[in-house]
């Protein structure tokens, strides 16, 4: 049995018969990290103590032959923006380069309730802003299919270390496309949930209303069983939502929210094939898009008229609320601070200069501008009033369709240094992804074939509001098929 | 060009951030192209949409619990809760509270004088 290729469900099920114990595949895991990581970058802290606490305590119950809960043993890694009592967290960033926070986000919480054994924390671009993890202030993250190139971003090191069998899931989170699109990169899968469906207490944020976490992971099922895991409301994020969790892998085969996938109907919006989709990642989604036909959905075209407006319009509602979640990065109570310094206006400028990388200022100075006095008006209210078109487009089509399905990424991977001084033109790499962080609709992406360079390309799947069900079961029919 | 050095230098300084002259000057021509490119919001209408500040602006009654009959924040009574200490979870002991901070006594976060800017 290789210990570094299972799913959830094989590795839980080996510790559970004895074939394996927990300890053994968190080693394995380590013994693999040590071996590959080197080269790639995905982890930034490793918390062994703690992994191997807790492989201990399901290496017991195993033995003592009682049930293990649904992620039993599995190693899993943390994206490092998701705080983890006691081990430090950075979010990539150098102003939290000693933080160790007093107490575990809420997803993270209730994986390790769950069973899972937490390696390590992942590398990612510094408070999540970046396209290619290349804003990470420790190291970029290569992207393990080819060296040479990205993993995407912002959770490039959550999508590397499952490409690369150093972790069996990771936890990622998605702002303007950060689990999707280095999903889309590194050819796994990977899940942003309905706004409001996991808990983001514990969450370091960049942009609250944009917020979102999910898992990336090898298959559509070990998508599910996260998503099982993570959603449902938390009194300590008042915008987590109060819906009832369905079985999200009992949905995978027996539709009871939505209709089985040769019943569906499924939507492509001319607007996400247009002008910047590179040929080949064109030609990869028009496949997939046939053999969803062949699985019987009803094909349906759909417009979303608003898209081209979709990057301006993130762009100045996520910096607008990064510039007030950042300025809690003051040097006073955890963050870095600067030495030698007279005043305190003079500690929190040095402090903030001294930690934040270019493009952390850059989003800063972007959303201070735009909510400040003279052009709040045409600039964030505009942007706020075009969400709202935005996500009317959505309303529309999902009345005609139970999900849409585009490519994630424009084009395959690039590579490291590419777009790196070209601040719009990484944007641009989002550009089909934002705009469901903007309605706060889920979406997915999986894995619809290579280039002729042996790069992945994803496919991605949007659904309704709190309807993962659906696009998880059109996501594993397509995978399975 | 939409910014100037002078605008640089005043958001600059609302966001506590110093720069260097070579940052600032990066900032002025990076900040320029990207509101440039916003700029095409303006292409559209938007007299009479409402602005969207949070999913629950659009679906709040869909799962967030936002009671759309209710006026003001009582529209959000599903996420108070009583007023009492220690109501959700105990509050951090202060040794752990402090943990974390670069200067602090047993009791307080230490920061210079803050009479002088």
């Amino acid at each position: 049995m290789n210990l570094n290729s299972l799913t959830i469900a094989a590795a839980r099920t080996a510790v559970q018969e004895q074939k394996t114990t927990a300890l053994a595949l968190a080693e394995a895991h380590y013994a693999r990290i040590q071996k590959e990581d080197g080269q790639i970058g995905a982890y930034l802290t490793l918390s062994k103590e703690r992994a191997l606490e807790q492989a201990d305590k399901i290496d017991r119950m195993a033995a003592e032959g009682k049930p293990l809960p649904p992620l039993g043993g599995v190693p899993v890694g943390i994206k490092d923006v998701m705080s983890t009592r006691g081990v430090r967290t950075t979010a990539g960033s150098k102003s939290l380069e000693n933080y160790a926070p007093p107490y575990d986000c809420t997803a993270v919480a209730r994986m390790e309730a769950a069973g899972a054994v937490v390696l390590g924390k992942l590398n990612c671009d510094e408070f999540a802003m970046g396209s290619s993890n290349e804003n990470s202030a420790y190291r970029p993250v290569r992207n393990p299919r080819d060296l040479s190139r990205v993993p995407g971003g912002s959770s490039g090191g959550s999508a590397a270390a499952v490409a690369a069998d150093m972790a069996v899931v990771t936890l990622g989170s998605d702002t303007g496309g950060s689990i999707r699109q280095p999903a889309s990169f590194c050819g796994v899968v990977g899940l942003m949930p309905t706004y409001g469906r996991v808990s983001r207490y514990g969450l370091i944020a960049f942009a609250s209303s944009l917020d979102h976490i999910g898992p990336l992971t090898k298959t559509v099922k070990d998508a599910a069983i996260v998503l099982r895991t993570i959603a449902g409301r938390d009194p300590m994020d008042a915008t987590s939502a109060d819906v009832p969790v369905p079985d999200y892998v009992a949905e995978l085969e027996k539709p009871v929210h939505g209709k089985p996938v040769r019943e569906m109907k499924v939507g492509v919006a001319k607007e996400y094939f247009g002008e910047g989709l590179d040929d080949e990642v064109r030609q990869s989604v028009e496949a997939a898009i046939d053999k969803l036909k062949g699985l019987g959905c009803e094909i349906v075209p759909v417009s979303l008229p608003h898209t081209p407006y979709a990057i301006p319009t993130y762009y100045l509602i996520a910096t607008a609320e990064a510039s007030a979640n950042l300025a809690r990065y003051d040097g006073v109570r955890y963050s870095r601070r600067a030495h030698r310094v007279k005043t305190l206006s003079e500690m929190y400028r040095r402090s903030r200069d001294e930690g934040f990388g270019a493009e952390v200022k850059r989003r800063i100075m972007l959303g201070t501008y735009a909510l400040s006095a003279g052009y709040y008006d045409a600039y964030y209210l505009k942007a706020q009033k075009v969400r709202t078109l935005l996500t009317r487009d959505f309303d529309e089509a999902f009345r005609k369709v139970d999900a849409i399905v585009t490519p994630t990424s424009p084009t395959a991977a690039f590579r490291l240094g590419e777009k790196s001084n070209d601040p719009l033109a990484m944007y641009l790499a989002d550009i089909y992804t934002v705009t469901a962080d903007l309605a706060g609709i889920p979406g997915i992406s999986i894995p619809c074939g290579e280039t002729k360079e042996k790069l992945p390309i994803g496919l991605q799947i949007l659904g309704k509001h709190f309807d993962e069900s659906s696009i998880l079961r059109l996501a594993y029919a397509y995978e399975q098929a | 060009m939409k910014v100037t050095d002078k605008d640089v230098a005043y958001v600059a300084d609302l966001a506590n951030l110093e720069l260097t002259p070579e940052e600032r000057s990066g900032m002025l021509r990076d900040l320029n192209s990207i509101l440039e490119y916003v700029d095409r919001l303006n292409e559209l209408d938007t007299s009479n949409v409402p602005p969207m500040a949070q999913v629950s602006d659009r679906y709040g009654s869909n799962g967030y619990g936002v009671d759309e009959a209710k006026q003001g924040s009582e529209r959000f009574a599903y996420a108070s809760r009583e007023d009492v200490v220690d109501g959700l979870r105990k509050s951090l002991p202060h040794d752990e509270a402090l943990a974390n901070a670069p200067d602090a006594d047993e009791d307080f976060f230490r920061v210079p004088k803050v009479i002088e800017r």
